[in-house]
């Protein structure tokens, strides 16, 4: 029994050291990480080294930038999806079924087989170097409509619908009525996540934007690879971009968690 | 009948069968049979457009000669795969993914059950716990090799200054090609370990109690009851984790990309200056986004696909034909 506490504060330890260890870095100077034995404490330093982060690259446009990318895809991920999903889950059309297959069957190929011609794609329509790049191709998933198809399909009673319909409903009228209040906290949930995913999104920003117009990813990158032995503007960069989303986490983490774990007993 | 659909026009029950049903009727039928599709449309259009079409352009593309340079696409077959059997860098980076993929995995996997189970029972501060295990996931890929580029640093490291407490020497954890696929396993497990464990911890929550009660009666150990009652029961939730584990596992790009950004500078998609530490996604990269060359590139991304699905099909019936006997 104590064992087990034990070995779970350990994995908690583990776990939650690193990120403490970069606000340590963070808040000294390289000087101090050259000493033996290390520092773990933090110092006091972090507030000149947060404004060197800001004097090496626009890290308040990309503050910005991520910010409004990631909001705007998860709006449109949870009203996309919670629309199709309602779809999906409850109204019967031709095809749906193969619809439905080939959303999930795309799910399990990896998204990097697509990267080439989309970003032939981008460079035609002249949108490399733009937030559009980005917002544009993510404005929904098949995980999303996936997610809340689940969902709409355990929790939404066929009954009520119908109750619904007897009442003179249209179909929009249920949509709006009785489908958009049941999905609340799945699309929330949903939004959380999406939120997460493309706050830390890092791969396809990289291909597609500049360093003068980054995301928050994509300048820390840019701090990480162009100051090779700059580990404390590395890190201080790190700390910047990766707190406010941790603290938001440490906030709703109980019910991202719930999501997660729903998600997955059907998945 | 009437309560049930009022839309429907009377003029059927009166028998005056009339050519031109009442407007409501019509807007109800449509409504019917074609609004579902309007409520699927936004999705299937976008997904279509940014999803589907990509992944089967690739394919167009990797029967061309195409470069961003050049206008004219010549059509050559498939001998951008011929080249591919014959490229060294490719199985260089093949091994590289499977080493790597292999070392992050496994032990991911049974360390991610065994937390699991230890969270499956009784436990108090249970949301702490959990959170604290979701903090790495939570953390952006670059952060966390940003971080373990410092803590896996040569002469300043955390790691090898703890090493040295048992004599070690310094290690030069992104020269070697070993010591390298260490350090990135170490990142991706950090990573996705306690995601995995909420995961099987969600299986385990559905398993019945009393198995584990007349478990306990009979006198079988944690151990045993681990072994013989929940893993079979969770047996699908573990194959679902391992294939999508195996398939983010074939496609890691940004840790070795950033790792090398942060160890070498400079030349950063090699993975490494002899290439040690490069997986297949990372490859695909340098030849699509460095040397734009994209009719290879895309030949490449369809073969690493072709292994993804074999990757994934063979633990599949690694795990389904393996009764019980996992750990």
């Amino acid at each position: 029994m104590r064992l087990r506490y034990l070995t779970l504060t350990a994995v908690a330890f583990f776990s939650a050291f690193p990120l403490y260890y970069s606000v340590v870095v963070a808040s000294r100077d390289n000087a101090a990480l050259a000493q033996v034995p290390p520092p773990l404490l933090p110092g006091g330093n972090f507030l000149a080294n947060v404004q060197r982060v800001f004097d090496t690259v626009p890290f308040g446009l990309a503050l910005l930038n991520s910010f409004v990318v990631s909001g705007s895809i998860a709006l449109t991920v949870m009203f996309f999806s919670t629309l199709a999903g309602f779809a999906f889950a409850k109204l019967r059309f031709r095809g749906r079924n193969a619809m439905l297959l080939i959303t999930v069957a795309t799910m399990m190929v990896p998204a990097q087989l697509g990267i080439i011609p989309l970003y032939m794609l981008m460079v035609k329509v002249e949108w490399t170097g733009t937030m559009y790049a980005l917002v544009v191709p993510a404005l929904v998933n098949a995980f999303g409509v996936f997610f809340m198809t689940q969902f709409l399909q355990r929790a939404l009673p066929t009954e009520l619908l119908e109750a619904g319909r007897i009442d003179g409903c249209t179909t929009w009228g249920l949509f709006r009525h009785v489908v958009v209040p049941a999905a609340r906290p799945a699309a929330a949930v949903l939004g959380m996540l999406t939120f997460m995913t493309a706050w830390n999104d890092y791969f396809w920003p990289l291909v597609v934007l500049t360093p003068e117009n980054p995301t928050v990813q994509v300048a820390l990158s840019t701090l990480a690879s162009g100051y090779v032995n700059d580990f404390v503007l590395g890190l201080s960069g790190t700390a910047l971009g990766t707190l406010p989303l941790l603290l938001v986490f440490a906030l709703l983490g109980k019910q991202i968690i719930g999501g997660i774990m729903q998600g997955a007993v059907k998945g | 009948m009437a309560t049930r659909a009022p839309d429907r026009p009377a003029a059927t029950i009166t028998g005056r069968a009339s050519h031109r049903p009442p407007r409501r009727f019509l807007s109800h039928r449509f409504d019917m049979k074609v609004s579902p599709y309007a409520y699927v449309a936004p999705f299937l259009v976008l997904f279509c457009a940014f999803g589907v079409f990509p992944l089967v352009y690739t394919a167009w593309v990797s029967l061309h000669e195409w470069t961003l340079l050049s206008d004219v696409h010549r059509f050559i077959g498939l001998d951008n795969f011929a080249t591919l059997l014959g490229d060294g860098y490719f199985w260089n980076a093949t091994f590289n993914t499977l080493s790597i993929g292999v070392l992050s995995t496994v032990p991911q996997l049974i360390m991610a059950i065994w937390l699991a189970s230890l969270l499956n029972r009784p436990l108090r501060a249970q949301t702490f716990f959990r959170i604290t295990l979701l903090l790495p996931n939570v953390t952006s890929v670059v952060a966390v090799v940003v971080i373990f580029s410092q803590l896996f640093g040569r002469d300043f490291g955390l790691i090898n200054w703890m090493l040295s407490w048992f004599g070690g020497d310094g290690v030069a954890w992104s020269e070697g090609t070993l010591s390298s696929h260490v350090a990135l396993s170490v990142m991706i497990m950090w990573r996705w370990t306690g995601y995995n464990a909420l995961i099987f911890l969600a299986a385990m929550q559905a398993v019945p109690r009393e198995l584990y009660e007349a478990a306990t009666l009979d006198g079988a150990s944690p151990y045993t009851q681990l072994r013989r009652i929940t893993i079979p029961m969770i047996r699908p939730t573990i194959i679902f984790v391992v294939i999508v584990s195996t398939i983010g596992a074939m496609q890691i790009i940004a840790e070795p990309l950033l790792f090398g950004a942060g160890t070498n500078g400079g030349n950063i998609v090699t993975g490494g200056p002899d290439r040690q530490f490069q997986t297949l996604a990372l490859y695909v990269y340098e030849r699509g986004f460095v040397n734009f060359d994209f009719g290879y590139a895309s030949a490449a991304s369809w073969v690493m696909f072709a292994f993804v699905v074999v990757a994934a099909a063979v633990n599949y019936l690694f795990i389904s034909r393996s009764r019980g006997d996992l750990t």
